[in-house]
């Protein structure tokens, strides 16, 4: 049915013939706006002839692609998703969409800034182009004749992470790392390619919107945006799939689940042997699958023979009925089931082997593999632009986490810890100066008197981010990246049910003074002698190569925004019956790791008790908002308005005891008497448990220059001085800090 | 237009999408998200909805409107002609949803079921950009039509109905 | 435990966290319009009655001070307005379901009539001043030949300007507080009984002042009725209206209300005027300033206390 704008009902119109008279108030003489366009929005948007680009989104790592609409003026009007993606099927997240803040924020970085010390006291002064780049230059000559280049390290995080990663290795060093691996998916990685021998990677593998049954264990899908995993789960409601959710607070994800388990926090690996015993024990396994393309079933048994669904009752407070119920719910579904891999994983420090646990419970239900559980993901390859060899350094992001035997990517905080003089890794891998890009490591990586003793000891710190973010207040040099929906990037290739690619052209001309990752790796590597891996002299034409080998070409991905391309690898599920080797030593899934046994672990998950928190104190547990990537929007015009701080949840129980009330501004002071800058609004909520207190992470911004984002709510990461490091991979376990409520402000009883 | 509580996240895309289709200025929204939580802990219940002007068949926004600017068109939709409003308020006073705003520009605004973008064939910005795909729009007088079939065959119910609206957005609970 | 809360940040100026959309201009203009309509419709029930002689204040003092009044209370109005530039649109058509457009009208033909019924007593109001033109001493005689046709024509016109704003609040079903029946008959005698007030005030001779304090003691008995009604009503009603009753009984309009606008504002001068029925001696202006006082907080009360009573939420 067309909706028209036809004339409305008819009334009695009467014509405005003199009657004007003495009467004030109508301006009848006055004949502004007299014509007859309708509404001003209509005209706008009928008059406005908008311009689409492709991009992908860079807000967080989702990478959907989508079309930027820009008019002729230079501003961007809004970001569609684009339809053929299998990232987000034409539906773009609340962040992407929030998108055209990001390019219209006024408190971006404008220009270089250097710093310097004038009447006294540090602070940063504007500079050119050449000046900064030059100086970099020579920092980077001076690391290298003086330590090597070993010695300078990178802190990186999307594309312009993938800049400065070819910059680095041409110059000689792979002191890489960024925190997505040791603070956030690490664990998960590596407990699965232990048991699997791949890692989950991103996006993750889940056949979500096939699935019978979706067991979430702490994973709070719709909280997080992970774009398909939220259409997917849509799906699943739809098709009346069971959601069960691991969960002490009561998540969205919780509202929408058939079973919710509210657990105690830090004892999930005691609720996923009980089920594993529950599931072996009943039978309820799928035979077939773990006869056909498991090893060490047998160890597994008998490891998990004694622990019950009692045992865990008395550890998780979840009742053993709850236990079998849902062990059998899963079993039910069986192959399409997903016991969730989670995303941010790191949170006691035993977190390998929680997702090992994860995994062999996959494993038990067959759905690694099988359609409502696990795809076999694919990506296709973009050709790499020809350069010259990567010299090889000395030591490098393997050697600094040698203590940890499994680590496939760099530590953060191993590299961190190599710039701090007292540690012991600094005399063997010196680290003397470090480059940020893309990462707001004040808030990504706990420990803050750790990171700023690193800070000041570095000879030089150079940060490359499109905001003033608090880690630009470290550096010596700020380097003004453009947004990316003003510049090209490299070619999107992620792993899916089926390889595509997607290209990043830009919508609009780079505002102020910033300017491209790509052109700043570029500019630094010819100043320093490395032109030879930077033939080109404009990223442009590194993509046109790379689209031509592909079969493809720019102008092509500029109308279409997204290529798809067939699978090479095999079909996307194991048929029945089907003979399958998995990447693993044996061959199959290694329910039993034996490499895990050999380097002194243990060879299948166990339980064990994390510190609670002691009187008075509640454990500080943290999540997502759908409307915010970690701290990077904050200051989003769009997305501040959606949402502008972040507030402290508090069971009702606990807000009696104390005195609070919703709306009350309190601070925070944890196990190691470090207090919160700021304070934050409590909301008293029946949504969390008594012993733990609940904030969205990515808020309590301490640099002023962001106006809309600074002194805002609290920064959890702050609060987050005690790290539990997983042995295995290094990962740091960042749940384990416990705080305590103050109602008055500690700042001003300390000035007294 | 139809929207499903039981999959709603409350991301709030579409009052971003909203505002960047329909210019709305920062600070004021077309569109926006409760949250309803009954119970007491573990036996918690949620409630997410997406809020907006209801296009109601019996509009008081319709009714008092000194001038006429606030209007119904030829399907239901509920419009103000920003030409004709003096900025009175009266239409604001009588919204029982709290849904109608005062345009820093003078006028009164409020949702207009993207009805610029229903001439073209297309949806309205909200319902095309929802992750969860929980909000359906579509002609209520076809009872063929996907929104006809999901209240006849789902729970629904619209807000404030004691206020005598007739309001035309649907949740199904 | 219930909460009910915004996950989008929604915080519309003068929307949220609770309406405040009309401020003080509109209870002005309530207080200044019902004030003009009870003077206009004294005034002219009096010429009817051919009763003009006897109280000359009611028909020609007090009768200057609708059209000042009237001005101020549009000029109030207009200066709410967000879109002041299209005011005229008001007039290019006729809406019967909305109270305001048939305020907008009564407005447009009450206020001139109200100077030209102050004109037609020019040479008595002011002998001193000369009439210079000579069409305008015509003008002013074919006033005075018509006086009692522009008494029949203000009757209806007043007491329509009395009640629509009552019943412009009352038509809102959205704020508990003022969707009830009431408020229209309500306004209407609060107007009478701010006029009345005026009148004793103005007047000149005794005769006048004791017969308009009588008409002003039935009016606020009247009108005391009327808000006991109108309570009994909110108390008898549903949530939201018991929600609303309590802003004004035991909230936080408590003291402004019954404080001022019904012990103040109603009472006392009721008593005050009693007494002064009786034979005591008691100074006029007292309770009648009262009155007026209490008239405009009333309207104070009503538009600030309404704004803040809502459906849901």
């Amino acid at each position: 049915m067309a909706y028209m704008t036809t004339s409305r009902r008819k009334f009695i119109k009467i014509s405005a013939l003199g009657l004007c008279g003495a009467v004030a108030s109508t301006s009848a003489l006055n004949l502004v706006g007299g014509n007859s366009y309708l509404n001003e929005l209509v005209a706008q948007n009928v008059i406005k002839k908008l311009k689409k680009s492709a991009t992908y989104c860079e807000v967080c790592f989702w990478k959907c692609a989508a079309w930027a609409h820009s008019d002729d003026q230079g501003n961007i009007q809004k970001i569609i998703g684009n339809e053929t993606d299998p990232h987000c099927y034409g539906r773009l997240c609340p962040r992407g969409t929030g998108g055209v803040g990001m390019y219209s924020d006024e408190d971006r970085l404008k220009t270089p800034l250097i710093r310097t010390i004038i009447d006294g006291e540090e602070t940063f002064r504007e500079a050119s182009w050449d000046e900064a780049l030059n100086l970099i230059a020579s920092k980077f000559k001076y690391i290298k004749d003086t330590y090597g280049s070993e010695s300078f390290a990178l802190l990186k995080h999307g594309s312009p992470g993938k800049h400065l990663e070819h910059l680095f290795k041409a110059y000689g060093s792979d002191t890489i790392a960024e925190p997505a691996y040791a603070q956030c998916r690490g664990p998960r990685e590596t407990g699965f390619a232990l048991t699997y021998g791949s890692w989950v990677g991103s996006p993750e593998p889940t056949d979500i919107r096939d699935t019978k049954c979706l067991v979430l264990i702490g994973s709070h899908i719709g909280e997080n945006m992970h774009n398909t995993q939220v259409q997917e789960m849509s799906d699943a409601i739809d098709n009346g799939a069971t959601i069960i959710t691991v969960d002490p607070r009561f998540s969205t994800a919780a509202s929408k689940s058939q079973h919710w388990l509210a657990i105690k926090p830090a004892t999930d690996i005691a609720l996923m042997l009980a089920w594993m015993n529950v599931l072996i024990e009943e039978e309820l396994y799928d035979e077939d699958y773990v006869k056909k393309y498991t090893t060490g079933f047998n160890e597994l048994k008998d490891h998990v023979l004694n622990f019950t669904p009692e045992w865990a009752y008395g550890i998780t407070t979840i009742k053993p009925e709850e236990i079998r119920k849902t062990a059998r719910e899963m079993a039910n579904a069986s192959p399409s089931v997903i016991i969730h891999p989670g995303r941010h994983v790191t949170w006691y420090g035993d977190d390998t082997q929680r997702a090992r646990a994860m995994a062999i419970l996959n494993a038990l239900l067959g759905s690694w593999g099988r359609r409502g559980g696990f795809y076999f993901k694919e990506k296709i390859s973009v050709p790499k632009f020809p350069h010259p060899k990567y010299p090889h350094p000395k030591w490098d992001w393997k050697n600094i986490g040698e203590k940890f035997p499994l680590a496939q990517m760099g530590i953060t905080t191993e590299v961190i810890k190599c710039a701090v003089p007292s540690e012991e890794n600094s005399k063997k891998y010196p680290v003397k100066a470090m480059m940020v890009a893309g990462t707001n490591i004040t808030k990504s990586i706990p420990n803050k008197k750790l990171l700023e003793e690193a800070i000041d000891n570095l000879d030089f710190m150079v940060v490359l981010d499109t905001m003033p973010m608090d880690v630009t207040g470290y550096a010596d040099v700020v380097l003004p990246e453009c947004t990316y929906l003003e510049r090209y990037d490299g070619i999107r290739s992620a792993t899916n049910r089926e390889p595509s690619i997607a290209v990043r052209v830009p919508a609009v001309k780079p505002k102020y003074d910033s300017k491209p990752g790509w052109w700043v790796a570029k500019e630094i590597g010819d100043r320093i002698g490395l032109g030879e891996y930077f033939k080109y002299d404009d990223y442009k034409e590194v993509i046109e190569w790379q689209l031509d080998k592909m079969g493809t070409s720019l102008e092509e991905m500029e109308k279409i925004g997204v290529k798809h391309f067939p699978r090479k690898s095999g079909p996307l599920f194991l048929k029945e019956g089907q003979n399958y080797e998995f990447p693993t030593e044996s061959g199959k899934i290694e329910l039993y790791s034996k490499e895990l046994k050999s380097l002194g672990f243990d060879p299948m998950p166990n339980y064990t008790k994390h510190p609670e928190p002691p009187q008075g104190f509640y454990r500080l547990n943290y999540g997502r908002a759908p409307m915010h990537t970690f701290s990077r929007t904050a200051n989003n015009p769009n997305l501040n308005d959606l949402m502008d701080v972040n507030k402290l949840w508090v069971n009702p129980k606990v807000a009696r005891l104390i005195g609070l009330k919703t709306g009350q501004s309190v601070w925070l002071r944890n196990q190691d008497k470090i207090t919160s800058t700021f304070s934050i609004k409590v909301r008293v909520t029946e949504r969390i448990r008594w012993d733990s207190v609940y904030m969205v992470h990515g808020f309590g911004h301490d640099n002023k220059k962001l106006t809309r984002a600074f002194g805002k709510g609290i920064n959890d990461t702050q609060m987050v001085s005690k790290t539990m490091i997983d042995p295995i991979m290094g990962g740091t376990g960042m749940r384990g800090n416990f705080v305590e409520i103050l109602t008055e402000d500690p700042h001003k009883t300390a000035e007294i | 237009m139809v929207i499903d509580t039981l999959k709603c996240v409350g991301c709030s895309d579409c009052v971003v999408a909203c505002q960047t289709e329909n210019n709305v200025p920062i600070g004021y929204c077309r569109d926006w998200i409760t949250e309803t939580v009954n119970g007491a802990y573990p036996n918690v219940e949620l409630e997410l909805k997406s809020e907006r002007c209801n296009h109601c068949e019996n509009a008081p926004c319709v009714r008092c409107c000194p001038t006429g600017a606030s209007h119904i068109i030829d399907g239901g939709i509920v419009l103000v002609t920003g030409d004709e409003c003096i900025g009175c308020g009266a239409c604001i006073e009588s919204c029982p949803y709290d849904a109608r705003y005062q345009h820093p520009e003078g006028y009164v605004d409020k949702c207009t079921f993207c009805h610029h973008r229903l001439e073209k064939g297309q949806l309205p910005a909200c319902v095309s950009v929802c992750p969860t795909k929980c909000m359906y729009f579509g002609d209520l007088d076809n009872p063929n039509s996907e929104v006809s079939r999901l209240l006849k065959n789902r729970k629904w119910k619209t807000l404030a109905p004691e206020a005598g609206t007739k309001p035309h957005v649907y949740y199904l609970i | 435990m219930q909460e009910e809360i915004f996950v989008s940040g929604r915080n519309i100026p003068n929307i949220d966290p609770s309406l405040e959309v009309w401020h003080w201009p509109i209870s002005v203009y309530l207080f200044l319009g019902g004030l003009a309509a009870g003077l206009l419709l004294f005034a002219a029930v009096v010429t009817i009655l051919n009763k003009d002689k006897e109280y000359p204040t009611s028909v020609k003092y007090a009768s200057m001070v609708p059209p000042v009044a009237l001005s101020l209370g549009l000029l109030a109005l207009v200066y709410d307005l967000t879109h002041p530039l299209y005011t005229w649109q008001l007039y290019t058509i006729i809406r019967l379901e909305s109270p305001m457009s048939w305020g907008a009208w009564v407005l447009l033909v009450t206020t001139p009539l109200s100077f030209l019924w102050v004109f037609s007593y020019f040479s008595e109001l002011f002998p001193k001043w000369n009439l210079k033109f000579e069409f305008l001493k015509n003008f002013e005689k074919f006033l005075k030949k018509n006086r009692k046709n522009m008494a029949y024509a203000l009757v209806p016109l007043s007491i329509i300007l009395g009640v629509y704003t009552g019943i412009l609040l009352s038509a809102f079903n959205a704020r508990p507080l003022w969707n009830n029946a009431i408020l229209g008959p309500l306004f209407l005698t609060s107007g009478l009984s701010t006029a009345a007030a005026t009148i004793i005030l103005l007047a000149k001779n005794a005769k006048e002042r004791h017969l308009f304090g009588k008409i002003d003691l039935a009016l606020i008995i009247i009108e005391l009725g009327l808000i006991v009604h109108m309570i009994m009503g909110m108390y008898a009603g549903s949530e939201v209206q018991l929600d609303a009753m309590h802003l004004l009984i035991g909230g936080e309009f408590t003291l402004m209300f019954f404080g001022f606008v019904v012990i103040l504002g109603l009472i006392i001068p009721g008593i005050l005027e009693a007494m002064e029925i009786k034979g005591y001696k008691v100074p006029v202006a007292i309770p009648a300033i009262l009155v007026l006082i209490g008239g405009l907080i009333f309207r104070f009360v009503m538009v600030e206390a309404g704004q803040i009573t809502r459906y849901l939420y």
